[in-house]
């Protein structure tokens, strides 16, 4: 719950920032101490809605293991026939970039215009 | 399902200049219509808020299904307890994904969990009365859902990203939850003297409890404005209040029952319904913890988590074995 500067480098390491991302480290709650859910690691869900599209992230569920995991994702995310494939990926096995560096990180990419085809002139009357 | 905006809590202003650079990035992105995102900088007045009214949101569900699942076994029919189960079992999903939506705040499922259990948390009020006759279930699918959708549209535009997400998959769900709610009424109304006569009892209990989801009066709604800035909140208590009338009153002629407010009239001059006062000692006493079925609701979420312990135990000792049984493989 904290955002100090204490418990924000450990959980930058973590998460994608999707519905279910959830900041592990630095979570200041309990955990593993009985057999409560949240003993239960956490799985980032993805689904692919249907034969040609990529999996995307839907959300994210705790279960025992993978095998659990990948029940409770049918249960909880495709009642509707909302998926065809679902991936479950240990939470703590992701590996994302940090919002803190969003400026150094993305940035190189701004001044790059011609990289793009609308930095281009083009006679008029050329079918492109 | 969904828990009205009660008990929003205390939410302290003192933090508004701890990190100005941050805060300034932090009210661009919420100005500019932008989300943010579980590992932006945030005051944290607004994760705690968040924290609040999404776990409130995510144990409505969950002690929503009580009350609807006190019917299943005697549905009259074998498709109106296949809608009702399937029902029932999506509360459970969406109260799921608030959970995890809550999580990306730094908070835990089980530490919410505990805190509904010792009664730290509130959830919606609604779910503390009681549902004495089948029409009740078709009166929360009209009405609670109906007010609940009412609530939840405006929630799918949050500027907090994970609960807006949620939310979008919540309403899509949700409309189902009303249609059915509003087939079944309309199948009693049109049925038997005695079949209409249980209807419209059921309308007539429920109509305040839901015009109460809510929550309390603008004026008397001192964080709303808060959560308004934050965009959080993006219409006044009042504004879905009367929202939600204007609808019913069209939607119960066509089930030919009547909502039991001798008030009720349309005003011309405002282009709204008028309607009468709500009976807000009611509401708070059942905020309180003094509504018909508070206790009951809250020691059967007890005996439900306690009585499943030994099947959670069960999947971490058979997960524990079978990564036992992989590393000695290997």
């Amino acid at each position: 719950m904290s955002n100090d500067d204490a418990a924000a480098p450990a959980a930058a390491l973590q998460a994608a920032g999707g519905p279910g991302a959830v900041p592990v480290n630095g979570v200041p709650a309990a955990s593993g101490e009985d057999a409560g859910s949240d003993g239960w690691p956490l799985f980032e869900v993805f689904v692919r809605s249907r034969r040609g599209l990529s999996h995307n992230h839907v959300g994210s569920l705790h279960a025992a293991d993978a095998e659990m995991a990948l029940h409770s994702a049918r249960d909880v995310y495709t009642r509707r026939q909302e998926g065809v494939s679902i991936w479950v990926v240990p939470s703590t096995a992701l590996t994302a970039s940090s919002p803190d560096e969003k400026d150094a990180f993305f940035e190189p990419a701004a001044d790059k215009i011609y990289r793009h085809p609308t930095f281009y002139n083009v006679p008029g009357g050329v079918q492109m | 399902m969904y828990g009205a905006s009660v008990g929003e809590g205390d939410i302290g202003r003192g933090d508004l200049d701890e990190n100005p650079g941050e805060q300034g990035r932090f009210d661009a992105l919420v100005a500019s219509e932008s989300r943010i995102e579980p590992r932006d900088w945030m005051p944290e007045a607004y994760r705690k808020t968040l924290i609040r009214q999404i776990a409130q949101h995510a144990h409505s569900e969950v002690i929503g299904m009580q009350p609807e699942g006190n019917w299943i076994t005697r549905a009259p029919s074998l498709r109106r307890k296949a809608i009702l189960m399937a029902k029932v079992q999506d509360e459970a999903g969406h109260g799921l994904y608030l959970y995890s939506a809550a999580e990306t705040l730094g908070i835990s499922r089980d530490e919410m969990m505990d805190l509904l259990h010792q009664g730290k948390h509130k959830y919606s009020s609604i779910f503390n009365y009681p549902t004495l006759t089948w029409a009740d279930m078709g009166a929360i699918g009209w009405l609670v859902d109906g007010a609940a959708i009412v609530n939840q549209v405006p929630l799918c535009r949050c500027s907090y990203g994970p609960y807006a997400r949620a939310m979008i998959r919540v309403c899509k769900e949700e409309s189902f939850h009303q249609r059915q709610g509003y087939e079944n009424l309309y199948v009693l109304s049109h049925g038997t003297p005695l079949q209409k006569a249980m209807a419209q009892d059921a309308v007539n209990r429920w109509w305040w409890p839901s015009l109460m989801m809510f929550g309390p009066s603008d004026s008397d709604s001192p964080h709303s404005a808060q959560s308004m800035t934050w965009k959080i909140k993006r219409h006044s208590n009042d504004d879905l209040r009367q929202k939600f009338v204007d609808m019913c009153v069209n939607q119960v002629e066509v089930l030919e029952l009547t909502l039991p407010d001798p008030d009720l009239r349309w005003n011309t001059e405002r282009g709204h319904y008028d309607f009468g006062a709500i009976n807000w000692e009611e509401f708070h006493a059942v905020i309180r913890g003094d509504g018909p079925c508070n206790k009951e609701r809250l020691a059967h979420r007890v005996a439900a988590h306690e009585n499943g312990r030994w099947a959670r135990e069960a999947a971490a000792a058979y997960a524990a074995k079978q990564a036992a049984r992989k590393e000695t493989a290997a």
